[in-house]
Protein backbone atom coordinates (compact mmCIF):
# COMPACT_ATOMS: atom_id res chain seq x y z
CA UNK A 1 0.00 0.00 0.00
CA UNK A 2 2.51 2.42 1.14
CA UNK A 3 4.70 1.48 -1.82
CA UNK A 4 1.81 2.28 -4.34
CA UNK A 5 1.16 5.37 -2.78
CA UNK A 6 5.11 6.12 -3.10
CA UNK A 7 5.28 5.26 -6.65
CA UNK A 8 1.94 7.01 -7.47
CA UNK A 9 4.00 10.48 -5.68
CA UNK A 10 7.25 9.74 -7.67
CA UNK A 11 5.45 10.18 -11.18
CA UNK A 12 2.82 12.69 -10.04
CA UNK A 13 4.94 14.66 -8.56
CA UNK A 14 7.44 15.09 -11.82
CA UNK A 15 4.34 15.36 -13.96
CA UNK A 16 2.80 18.16 -11.84
CA UNK A 17 6.13 20.11 -12.59
CA UNK A 18 6.41 19.93 -16.17
CA UNK A 19 2.43 21.21 -16.50
CA UNK A 20 3.11 23.91 -14.47
CA UNK A 21 5.75 25.00 -16.31
CA UNK A 22 3.99 24.66 -19.16
CA UNK A 23 1.12 26.49 -18.26
CA UNK A 24 3.22 29.09 -16.63
CA UNK A 25 4.88 29.70 -19.79
CA UNK A 26 1.77 29.33 -21.71
CA UNK A 27 0.13 32.37 -19.62
CA UNK A 28 3.37 34.41 -20.19
CA UNK A 29 3.37 34.83 -23.69
CA UNK A 30 -0.02 35.68 -23.72
CA UNK A 31 -0.08 38.03 -20.34
CA UNK A 32 3.04 39.85 -21.98
CA UNK A 33 1.93 39.90 -25.53
CA UNK A 34 5.26 38.03 -26.43
CA UNK A 35 5.12 37.87 -30.36
CA UNK A 36 5.26 34.03 -31.79
CA UNK A 37 8.19 34.59 -33.38
CA UNK A 38 10.51 35.43 -30.53
CA UNK A 39 8.95 33.14 -27.72
CA UNK A 40 6.19 30.61 -28.84
CA UNK A 41 3.73 29.42 -26.49
CA UNK A 42 3.64 25.40 -25.77
CA UNK A 43 0.24 25.19 -27.68
CA UNK A 44 1.79 26.76 -30.77
CA UNK A 45 4.78 24.37 -30.45
CA UNK A 46 2.45 21.20 -30.22
CA UNK A 47 0.57 22.85 -33.26
CA UNK A 48 3.72 22.80 -35.12
CA UNK A 49 4.63 19.37 -34.00
CA UNK A 50 0.96 17.76 -35.69
CA UNK A 51 1.51 20.01 -38.51
CA UNK A 52 4.66 19.36 -39.28
CA UNK A 53 4.75 15.96 -38.76
CA UNK A 54 5.87 14.67 -42.13
CA UNK A 55 8.40 17.34 -42.41
CA UNK A 56 9.98 16.91 -38.92
CA UNK A 57 10.23 13.24 -39.48
CA UNK A 58 12.05 12.99 -42.97
CA UNK A 59 14.71 15.38 -40.73
CA UNK A 60 14.54 12.97 -38.11
CA UNK A 61 15.10 10.04 -40.81
CA UNK A 62 18.10 11.64 -41.46
CA UNK A 63 19.37 13.04 -38.04
CA UNK A 64 18.95 9.07 -36.70
CA UNK A 65 20.98 7.55 -39.53
CA UNK A 66 23.70 10.10 -38.76
CA UNK A 67 23.68 8.97 -34.83
CA UNK A 68 23.04 5.73 -34.96
CA UNK A 69 25.80 5.15 -37.70
CA UNK A 70 28.11 7.37 -35.53
CA UNK A 71 27.65 5.63 -32.28
CA UNK A 72 28.28 2.11 -33.91
CA UNK A 73 31.63 2.99 -35.34
CA UNK A 74 32.21 4.98 -31.82
CA UNK A 75 31.33 1.64 -30.45
CA UNK A 76 34.02 0.33 -32.56
CA UNK A 77 36.43 2.58 -31.91
CA UNK A 78 36.15 2.68 -28.48
CA UNK A 79 36.73 -1.34 -28.13
CA UNK A 80 39.94 -1.44 -30.11
CA UNK A 81 41.64 1.62 -28.14
CA UNK A 82 40.58 0.39 -24.81
CA UNK A 83 42.00 -3.17 -25.35
CA UNK A 84 44.91 -1.71 -26.93
CA UNK A 85 45.80 0.61 -24.03
CA UNK A 86 45.11 -1.99 -21.25
CA UNK A 87 47.52 -4.30 -23.25
CA UNK A 88 50.09 -2.17 -23.81
CA UNK A 89 52.26 0.64 -21.55
CA UNK A 90 53.33 2.00 -24.92
CA UNK A 91 49.77 1.87 -26.85
CA UNK A 92 48.78 3.90 -23.16
CA UNK A 93 51.49 5.92 -23.23
CA UNK A 94 51.55 7.19 -27.04
CA UNK A 95 47.34 6.63 -27.53
CA UNK A 96 45.90 7.52 -24.50
CA UNK A 97 46.87 11.80 -24.44
CA UNK A 98 45.96 11.64 -28.08
CA UNK A 99 42.67 10.29 -26.86
CA UNK A 100 41.97 12.95 -24.27
CA UNK A 101 43.81 15.98 -26.33
CA UNK A 102 41.16 14.87 -29.42
CA UNK A 103 38.58 16.07 -26.83
CA UNK A 104 39.86 19.51 -26.39
CA UNK A 105 39.62 19.87 -30.35
CA UNK A 106 36.47 22.59 -30.80
CA UNK A 107 34.04 20.24 -32.80
CA UNK A 108 32.25 23.46 -34.41
CA UNK A 109 35.75 24.82 -35.76
CA UNK A 110 36.28 21.08 -36.93
CA UNK A 111 33.39 21.32 -38.62
CA UNK A 112 33.88 23.28 -41.58
CA UNK A 113 37.08 21.52 -42.47
CA UNK A 114 35.72 17.62 -42.21
CA UNK A 115 33.20 19.54 -44.46
CA UNK A 116 35.70 20.62 -46.84
CA UNK A 117 37.48 17.19 -46.58
CA UNK A 118 34.00 14.82 -47.63
CA UNK A 119 31.50 17.57 -48.61
CA UNK A 120 27.86 17.91 -47.25
CA UNK A 121 27.29 13.78 -47.03
CA UNK A 122 26.59 11.85 -44.20
CA UNK A 123 30.42 11.67 -44.33
CA UNK A 124 30.91 14.80 -41.84
CA UNK A 125 28.06 14.15 -39.36
CA UNK A 126 28.97 10.85 -38.50
CA UNK A 127 32.56 11.60 -37.80
CA UNK A 128 31.43 14.17 -35.80
CA UNK A 129 29.37 12.13 -33.78
CA UNK A 130 32.03 9.71 -33.24
CA UNK A 131 34.42 12.59 -32.36
CA UNK A 132 31.62 13.17 -29.62
CA UNK A 133 30.71 9.85 -28.54
CA UNK A 134 33.99 7.03 -28.20
CA UNK A 135 35.60 9.22 -25.69
CA UNK A 136 33.05 8.53 -22.81
CA UNK A 137 33.09 5.03 -24.06
CA UNK A 138 36.90 3.95 -24.21
CA UNK A 139 37.24 5.95 -20.77
CA UNK A 140 34.55 3.75 -19.07
CA UNK A 141 35.50 1.06 -20.94
CA UNK A 142 39.30 1.04 -19.89
CA UNK A 143 38.71 1.51 -16.28
CA UNK A 144 36.54 -1.38 -16.37
CA UNK A 145 39.00 -3.69 -18.39
CA UNK A 146 41.40 -2.75 -15.52
CA UNK A 147 39.05 -2.52 -12.46
CA UNK A 148 38.62 -6.09 -12.40
CA UNK A 149 39.82 -7.83 -9.59
CA UNK A 150 43.57 -9.25 -9.89
CA UNK A 151 42.26 -12.33 -7.67
CA UNK A 152 39.81 -13.46 -10.24
CA UNK A 153 43.08 -13.05 -12.70
CA UNK A 154 45.15 -15.19 -10.32
CA UNK A 155 41.95 -17.71 -10.20
CA UNK A 156 41.57 -18.55 -13.45
CA UNK A 157 45.36 -18.76 -14.50
CA UNK A 158 45.53 -21.36 -11.67
CA UNK A 159 43.21 -23.26 -13.14
CA UNK A 160 45.83 -23.36 -16.20
CA UNK A 161 43.98 -20.31 -18.09
CA UNK A 162 45.82 -18.26 -21.15
CA UNK A 163 45.93 -15.04 -21.08
CA UNK A 164 43.17 -14.90 -23.91
CA UNK A 165 40.70 -17.25 -21.87
CA UNK A 166 41.13 -14.40 -19.01
CA UNK A 167 40.73 -11.57 -21.34
CA UNK A 168 37.15 -13.71 -22.59
CA UNK A 169 35.93 -15.02 -18.97
CA UNK A 170 36.83 -12.49 -16.38
CA UNK A 171 37.96 -8.69 -18.48
CA UNK A 172 35.59 -8.51 -20.89
CA UNK A 173 31.95 -9.84 -18.47
CA UNK A 174 33.70 -7.68 -15.98
CA UNK A 175 33.83 -4.47 -18.03
CA UNK A 176 30.55 -4.62 -19.16
CA UNK A 177 28.96 -2.48 -16.43
CA UNK A 178 31.27 -0.18 -17.13
CA UNK A 179 30.89 -0.16 -20.76
CA UNK A 180 27.19 0.71 -20.86
CA UNK A 181 27.75 3.70 -18.38
CA UNK A 182 30.09 5.03 -20.76
CA UNK A 183 27.28 4.39 -24.01
CA UNK A 184 24.12 5.68 -22.18
CA UNK A 185 26.45 8.99 -21.81
CA UNK A 186 27.56 8.29 -25.59
CA UNK A 187 24.12 7.89 -26.71
CA UNK A 188 22.45 10.86 -24.67
CA UNK A 189 25.37 13.65 -26.06
CA UNK A 190 25.22 11.87 -29.82
CA UNK A 191 22.40 14.00 -30.66
CA UNK A 192 24.33 16.98 -30.39
CA UNK A 193 27.12 15.68 -32.52
CA UNK A 194 25.02 15.07 -35.42
CA UNK A 195 22.90 18.77 -34.58
CA UNK A 196 26.45 20.64 -34.37
CA UNK A 197 27.68 18.62 -37.74
CA UNK A 198 24.20 19.48 -39.26
CA UNK A 199 24.11 23.54 -38.59
CA UNK A 200 27.80 23.51 -40.31
CA UNK A 201 26.43 22.37 -43.86
CA UNK A 202 24.05 20.33 -44.73
CA UNK A 203 20.61 20.07 -46.79
CA UNK A 204 18.87 17.67 -44.50
CA UNK A 205 18.23 16.95 -40.94
CA UNK A 206 17.02 18.23 -37.95
CA UNK A 207 19.94 20.45 -37.16
CA UNK A 208 19.19 22.06 -40.91
CA UNK A 209 15.61 22.48 -40.25
CA UNK A 210 16.00 24.15 -37.17
CA UNK A 211 18.53 26.88 -38.71
CA UNK A 212 15.87 26.87 -41.99
CA UNK A 213 13.03 27.87 -39.61
CA UNK A 214 15.05 30.27 -37.35
CA UNK A 215 15.75 31.75 -40.72
CA UNK A 216 12.57 31.92 -41.80
CA UNK A 217 11.76 33.02 -37.96
CA UNK A 218 9.45 30.01 -37.62
CA UNK A 219 10.29 29.50 -34.03
CA UNK A 220 7.57 27.35 -33.46
CA UNK A 221 9.28 24.83 -35.74
CA UNK A 222 12.78 25.71 -34.10
CA UNK A 223 10.95 24.47 -31.06
CA UNK A 224 9.27 21.09 -32.16
CA UNK A 225 12.38 20.31 -33.67
CA UNK A 226 14.31 20.91 -30.20
CA UNK A 227 11.84 18.86 -28.38
CA UNK A 228 12.10 15.91 -31.32
CA UNK A 229 15.99 16.39 -30.68
CA UNK A 230 15.83 16.08 -26.99
CA UNK A 231 13.18 13.03 -27.23
CA UNK A 232 15.34 11.01 -29.48
CA UNK A 233 18.38 11.51 -26.45
CA UNK A 234 16.06 10.40 -23.97
CA UNK A 235 14.75 7.38 -26.01
CA UNK A 236 18.55 6.47 -26.47
CA UNK A 237 19.30 6.93 -23.65
CA UNK A 238 16.47 4.62 -22.28
CA UNK A 239 17.32 1.86 -25.35
CA UNK A 240 20.82 1.63 -23.70
CA UNK A 241 19.57 0.81 -20.35
CA UNK A 242 16.78 -1.85 -21.25
CA UNK A 243 19.37 -3.37 -23.47
CA UNK A 244 21.91 -3.09 -20.59
CA UNK A 245 19.02 -4.69 -18.10
CA UNK A 246 19.05 -7.95 -20.86
CA UNK A 247 22.46 -8.37 -20.87
CA UNK A 248 23.44 -8.08 -17.39
CA UNK A 249 20.75 -10.18 -15.73
CA UNK A 250 22.95 -10.51 -13.03
CA UNK A 251 23.00 -6.94 -11.93
CA UNK A 252 19.81 -6.89 -11.36
CA UNK A 253 18.79 -5.87 -8.05
CA UNK A 254 19.11 -9.31 -5.83
CA UNK A 255 15.71 -10.84 -4.74
CA UNK A 256 13.43 -9.25 -1.91
CA UNK A 257 13.92 -10.97 1.61
CA UNK A 258 10.62 -10.86 3.60
CA UNK B 1 53.87 -43.08 9.69
CA UNK B 2 52.57 -44.34 6.66
CA UNK B 3 55.97 -46.15 4.88
CA UNK B 4 57.10 -43.54 2.13
CA UNK B 5 55.45 -44.10 -1.35
CA UNK B 6 57.61 -43.98 -4.31
CA UNK B 7 57.10 -40.69 -4.65
CA UNK B 8 55.19 -37.26 -3.15
CA UNK B 9 52.32 -35.48 -4.58
CA UNK B 10 54.25 -32.46 -3.22
CA UNK B 11 57.69 -31.54 -2.74
CA UNK B 12 58.57 -28.42 -1.26
CA UNK B 13 63.00 -28.40 -1.43
CA UNK B 14 64.02 -25.47 0.48
CA UNK B 15 61.60 -22.91 -0.87
CA UNK B 16 61.68 -19.26 0.08
CA UNK B 17 59.89 -16.00 -1.33
CA UNK B 18 61.22 -12.79 -1.04
CA UNK B 19 59.14 -9.82 -2.19
CA UNK B 20 60.97 -6.68 -3.14
CA UNK B 21 59.84 -3.25 -2.92
CA UNK B 22 61.95 -0.49 -4.16
CA UNK B 23 65.19 -1.44 -2.55
CA UNK B 24 63.02 -3.24 0.59
CA UNK B 25 63.20 -6.97 0.48
CA UNK B 26 60.63 -8.60 2.84
CA UNK B 27 61.63 -12.48 3.04
CA UNK B 28 58.43 -14.02 4.10
CA UNK B 29 58.70 -17.93 3.19
CA UNK B 30 61.41 -20.35 4.39
CA UNK B 31 63.45 -21.63 3.55
CA UNK B 32 60.87 -24.47 3.96
CA UNK B 33 60.96 -28.54 3.33
CA UNK B 34 57.32 -29.76 2.87
CA UNK B 35 56.69 -33.38 1.80
CA UNK B 36 53.19 -34.32 1.03
CA UNK B 37 52.16 -38.15 0.38
CA UNK B 38 49.28 -39.16 -2.01
CA UNK B 39 46.15 -38.82 -0.68
CA UNK B 40 47.19 -37.59 2.74
CA UNK B 41 45.37 -34.48 4.47
CA UNK B 42 48.05 -31.64 5.92
CA UNK B 43 47.10 -28.91 7.80
CA UNK B 44 49.38 -26.00 8.13
CA UNK B 45 48.59 -23.16 10.62
CA UNK B 46 49.83 -20.57 11.60
CA UNK B 47 50.09 -16.67 13.27
CA UNK B 48 48.86 -14.13 10.71
CA UNK B 49 51.43 -12.76 8.48
CA UNK B 50 53.62 -15.53 8.05
CA UNK B 51 52.99 -16.30 4.29
CA UNK B 52 50.65 -19.15 4.11
CA UNK B 53 48.90 -17.49 1.63
CA UNK B 54 52.13 -17.13 -0.20
CA UNK B 55 53.40 -20.87 0.39
CA UNK B 56 50.07 -21.65 -1.41
CA UNK B 57 50.66 -19.16 -3.86
CA UNK B 58 54.15 -20.72 -4.98
CA UNK B 59 52.61 -24.43 -4.66
CA UNK B 60 49.67 -23.49 -7.91
CA UNK B 61 52.42 -21.81 -9.37
CA UNK B 62 50.78 -18.57 -9.43
CA UNK B 63 54.36 -17.08 -8.06
CA UNK B 64 57.57 -18.47 -8.32
CA UNK B 65 59.88 -19.09 -5.20
CA UNK B 66 62.78 -17.03 -5.28
CA UNK B 67 65.37 -19.96 -4.28
CA UNK B 68 64.25 -23.82 -3.83
CA UNK B 69 62.00 -25.91 -6.17
CA UNK B 70 58.77 -27.20 -6.11
CA UNK B 71 58.10 -30.88 -7.03
CA UNK B 72 54.86 -32.22 -8.55
CA UNK B 73 54.87 -36.32 -8.85
CA UNK B 74 58.38 -36.85 -8.39
CA UNK B 75 59.62 -34.44 -10.57
CA UNK B 76 60.47 -30.66 -10.98
CA UNK B 77 57.37 -29.07 -11.81
CA UNK B 78 58.73 -24.91 -12.80
CA UNK B 79 55.51 -24.45 -14.71
CA UNK B 80 52.48 -25.63 -12.74
CA UNK B 81 49.59 -23.90 -13.50
CA UNK B 82 46.04 -26.02 -14.05
CA UNK B 83 47.90 -28.71 -12.25
CA UNK B 84 46.76 -28.07 -8.94
CA UNK B 85 43.35 -27.17 -7.93
CA UNK B 86 43.48 -24.00 -5.84
CA UNK B 87 40.39 -22.45 -3.36
CA UNK B 88 40.81 -19.19 -2.19
CA UNK B 89 40.19 -18.05 1.12
CA UNK B 90 37.75 -15.86 -0.76
CA UNK B 91 34.88 -17.26 -2.71
CA UNK B 92 35.83 -16.15 -5.88
CA UNK B 93 33.19 -16.80 -7.61
CA UNK B 94 32.07 -14.57 -10.61
CA UNK B 95 28.97 -12.37 -10.18
CA UNK B 96 28.13 -12.75 -13.85
CA UNK B 97 27.90 -16.33 -14.03
CA UNK B 98 25.57 -19.02 -12.88
CA UNK B 99 26.26 -20.94 -9.88
CA UNK B 100 26.21 -24.12 -12.34
CA UNK B 101 28.93 -21.69 -15.08
CA UNK B 102 30.69 -20.87 -12.24
CA UNK B 103 31.48 -24.65 -10.59
CA UNK B 104 32.17 -25.75 -14.51
CA UNK B 105 34.78 -22.60 -14.98
CA UNK B 106 37.68 -25.51 -14.87
CA UNK B 107 36.01 -27.87 -17.01
CA UNK B 108 35.41 -24.91 -19.93
CA UNK B 109 38.64 -23.56 -19.32
CA UNK B 110 40.67 -26.75 -20.76
CA UNK B 111 37.99 -26.89 -23.51
CA UNK B 112 35.55 -29.42 -22.38
CA UNK B 113 32.09 -28.56 -24.00
CA UNK B 114 29.64 -26.93 -21.75
CA UNK B 115 27.11 -29.43 -21.91
CA UNK B 116 29.70 -32.34 -20.90
CA UNK B 117 30.76 -30.45 -18.35
CA UNK B 118 26.97 -29.61 -17.08
CA UNK B 119 26.50 -33.30 -16.77
CA UNK B 120 29.15 -33.62 -14.70
CA UNK B 121 28.42 -30.85 -12.49
CA UNK B 122 24.97 -31.78 -12.29
CA UNK B 123 24.75 -34.45 -9.52
CA UNK B 124 27.72 -32.56 -7.75
CA UNK B 125 25.14 -29.76 -7.07
CA UNK B 126 22.30 -31.93 -6.56
CA UNK B 127 24.95 -33.92 -3.61
CA UNK B 128 25.82 -30.21 -2.12
CA UNK B 129 22.46 -28.91 -1.66
CA UNK B 130 22.76 -26.67 -4.40
CA UNK B 131 20.47 -28.22 -7.17
CA UNK B 132 17.87 -25.60 -6.70
CA UNK B 133 20.28 -22.46 -7.08
CA UNK B 134 21.86 -24.18 -10.27
CA UNK B 135 20.72 -21.16 -12.47
CA UNK B 136 21.01 -18.63 -9.10
CA UNK B 137 23.98 -16.00 -9.23
CA UNK B 138 26.22 -15.43 -6.64
CA UNK B 139 24.54 -12.78 -5.21
CA UNK B 140 21.58 -14.31 -4.43
CA UNK B 141 23.13 -17.11 -2.57
CA UNK B 142 24.22 -17.13 0.94
CA UNK B 143 28.07 -17.14 2.16
CA UNK B 144 28.23 -20.73 3.12
CA UNK B 145 26.54 -21.86 -0.26
CA UNK B 146 28.97 -19.53 -1.84
CA UNK B 147 31.91 -21.40 -0.17
CA UNK B 148 30.06 -24.46 -1.39
CA UNK B 149 30.00 -23.28 -5.10
CA UNK B 150 33.86 -22.69 -4.69
CA UNK B 151 34.53 -25.90 -3.15
CA UNK B 152 32.66 -27.29 -5.84
CA UNK B 153 34.53 -25.80 -9.15
CA UNK B 154 37.77 -26.48 -6.87
CA UNK B 155 36.86 -30.21 -7.16
CA UNK B 156 35.78 -29.92 -11.13
CA UNK B 157 39.62 -28.81 -11.62
CA UNK B 158 39.64 -32.56 -11.38
CA UNK B 159 43.08 -32.27 -10.22
CA UNK B 160 44.66 -34.97 -7.50
CA UNK B 161 45.91 -31.87 -5.29
CA UNK B 162 43.62 -29.51 -3.36
CA UNK B 163 45.07 -26.42 -1.88
CA UNK B 164 42.36 -24.87 0.51
CA UNK B 165 43.37 -21.42 1.43
CA UNK B 166 40.98 -20.83 4.94
CA UNK B 167 37.99 -21.78 3.00
CA UNK B 168 36.06 -21.20 5.52
CA UNK B 169 37.65 -18.06 7.45
CA UNK B 170 34.87 -15.41 6.01
CA UNK B 171 31.54 -17.41 7.59
CA UNK B 172 30.10 -17.17 10.60
CA UNK B 173 30.83 -19.55 13.60
CA UNK B 174 27.75 -22.45 13.32
CA UNK B 175 28.04 -22.17 9.01
CA UNK B 176 31.81 -22.82 9.63
CA UNK B 177 30.98 -26.20 12.25
CA UNK B 178 28.16 -27.41 9.65
CA UNK B 179 30.48 -27.17 6.44
CA UNK B 180 33.78 -28.49 8.52
CA UNK B 181 31.53 -31.55 9.09
CA UNK B 182 29.98 -31.89 5.40
CA UNK B 183 34.04 -31.62 4.30
CA UNK B 184 35.00 -34.37 6.81
CA UNK B 185 32.54 -36.90 5.71
CA UNK B 186 33.49 -36.10 1.96
CA UNK B 187 36.55 -36.41 1.59
CA UNK B 188 37.10 -39.60 2.96
CA UNK B 189 35.50 -40.59 -0.45
CA UNK B 190 37.22 -38.11 -2.37
CA UNK B 191 40.79 -39.38 -3.02
CA UNK B 192 42.67 -36.03 -3.23
CA UNK B 193 45.82 -34.97 -1.09
CA UNK B 194 44.46 -31.68 0.36
CA UNK B 195 46.68 -28.88 2.15
CA UNK B 196 44.74 -26.69 4.09
CA UNK B 197 46.08 -23.25 5.15
CA UNK B 198 43.71 -22.06 8.15
CA UNK B 199 44.16 -20.40 11.66
CA UNK B 200 41.91 -22.47 13.28
CA UNK B 201 43.77 -24.93 15.23
CA UNK B 202 40.05 -27.08 15.76
CA UNK B 203 39.57 -27.32 11.99
CA UNK B 204 43.01 -28.14 11.13
CA UNK B 205 43.02 -31.10 13.76
CA UNK B 206 39.69 -31.94 12.75
CA UNK B 207 40.52 -32.91 9.09
CA UNK B 208 44.34 -33.41 8.48
CA UNK B 209 46.57 -36.44 9.16
CA UNK B 210 49.11 -33.98 10.22
CA UNK B 211 49.29 -30.82 10.81
CA UNK B 212 52.42 -28.64 10.52
CA UNK B 213 52.77 -25.07 12.62
CA UNK B 214 54.44 -22.30 10.68
CA UNK B 215 56.77 -19.63 12.56
CA UNK B 216 56.29 -16.28 12.15
CA UNK B 217 57.35 -14.90 8.97
CA UNK B 218 59.56 -15.39 7.46
CA UNK B 219 57.39 -18.36 7.79
CA UNK B 220 58.82 -21.92 8.55
CA UNK B 221 57.79 -25.36 9.58
CA UNK B 222 59.08 -25.71 13.35
CA UNK B 223 57.00 -28.17 14.18
CA UNK B 224 55.12 -31.23 12.97
CA UNK B 225 52.02 -33.18 14.89
CA UNK B 226 50.68 -36.48 13.45
CA UNK B 227 46.60 -36.76 13.94
CA UNK B 228 46.32 -40.55 14.94
CA UNK B 229 43.02 -40.64 15.25
CA UNK B 230 40.49 -42.76 13.67
CA UNK B 231 38.83 -41.85 10.56
CA UNK B 232 35.65 -41.65 9.79
CA UNK B 233 36.00 -38.64 12.48
CA UNK B 234 32.88 -38.06 13.93
CA UNK B 235 32.21 -33.83 14.11
CA UNK B 236 32.06 -34.95 18.58
CA UNK B 237 35.88 -35.78 18.26
CA UNK B 238 36.62 -32.33 18.94
CA UNK B 239 35.43 -32.80 22.70
CA UNK B 240 37.86 -36.28 22.69
CA UNK B 241 40.24 -35.99 25.11
CA UNK B 242 42.94 -37.15 22.79
CA UNK B 243 41.53 -34.60 20.68
CA UNK B 244 42.02 -31.81 23.40
CA UNK B 245 45.17 -32.66 24.25
CA UNK B 246 46.34 -32.20 20.29
CA UNK B 247 44.55 -28.66 20.54
CA UNK B 248 46.44 -28.13 23.79
CA UNK B 249 49.79 -28.98 21.85
CA UNK B 250 49.68 -27.02 18.84
CA UNK B 251 47.99 -23.82 20.82
CA UNK B 252 51.10 -23.99 23.07
CA UNK B 253 53.36 -24.31 19.92
CA UNK B 254 51.71 -21.23 18.53
CA UNK B 255 52.06 -19.26 21.61
CA UNK B 256 55.58 -20.03 22.32
CA UNK B 257 56.22 -18.52 18.93
CA UNK B 258 54.53 -15.80 18.32
CA UNK B 259 52.93 -13.72 21.86
CA UNK B 260 50.32 -11.46 20.13
CA UNK B 261 49.41 -12.71 16.45
CA UNK B 262 47.41 -15.90 16.80
CA UNK B 263 43.87 -16.08 16.45
CA UNK B 264 41.98 -18.38 18.30
CA UNK B 265 39.06 -18.87 16.43
CA UNK B 266 36.63 -22.18 16.63
CA UNK B 267 37.42 -22.40 20.19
Amino acid sequence: MARDRLLARDRIVPLLILVSVMLGWELATRVFQIPRWVLPPPSAVVQALIRDQRLLLRHLTVTLEEVGLGLIFSVLLAIVLAIGIVSSRLVERSVYPLVVASQAVPIVALAPILLIWFGYGLTPKVIVVVLVCFFPIAVNLVDGLRGVDPEFVDLVRSFGGTSWQTLRVVRIPGALPAFFSGLRVAAAVSVIGALIGEWVGSSAGLGYLMIRAASQFHTDRVFAAVLVSAVVSIGLFWIVGVVERIALPWRRPARTET
Amino acid sequence: MKSAPLHWRVELRHVTKTFYRGRQALTVLGPLDLRVADREFVGLVGPSGCGKSTLLNVIAGIEQPTSGEVWLDGEPAPERLGRVAYMHQRDLLLPWRTVLDNAILPLELRGIPRREAAARALPWLERFGLAEFTHAYPAQLSGGMRQRVAFLRTLLADRPLLLLDEPFGALDALTRASLQEWLLTLWEELDRTVILVTHDVEEALLLSDRVLVLSPRPGRIVREIVVDLPRPRPYEIVTDPRFVRLKAEVLAELRARSTMEVQFDGT
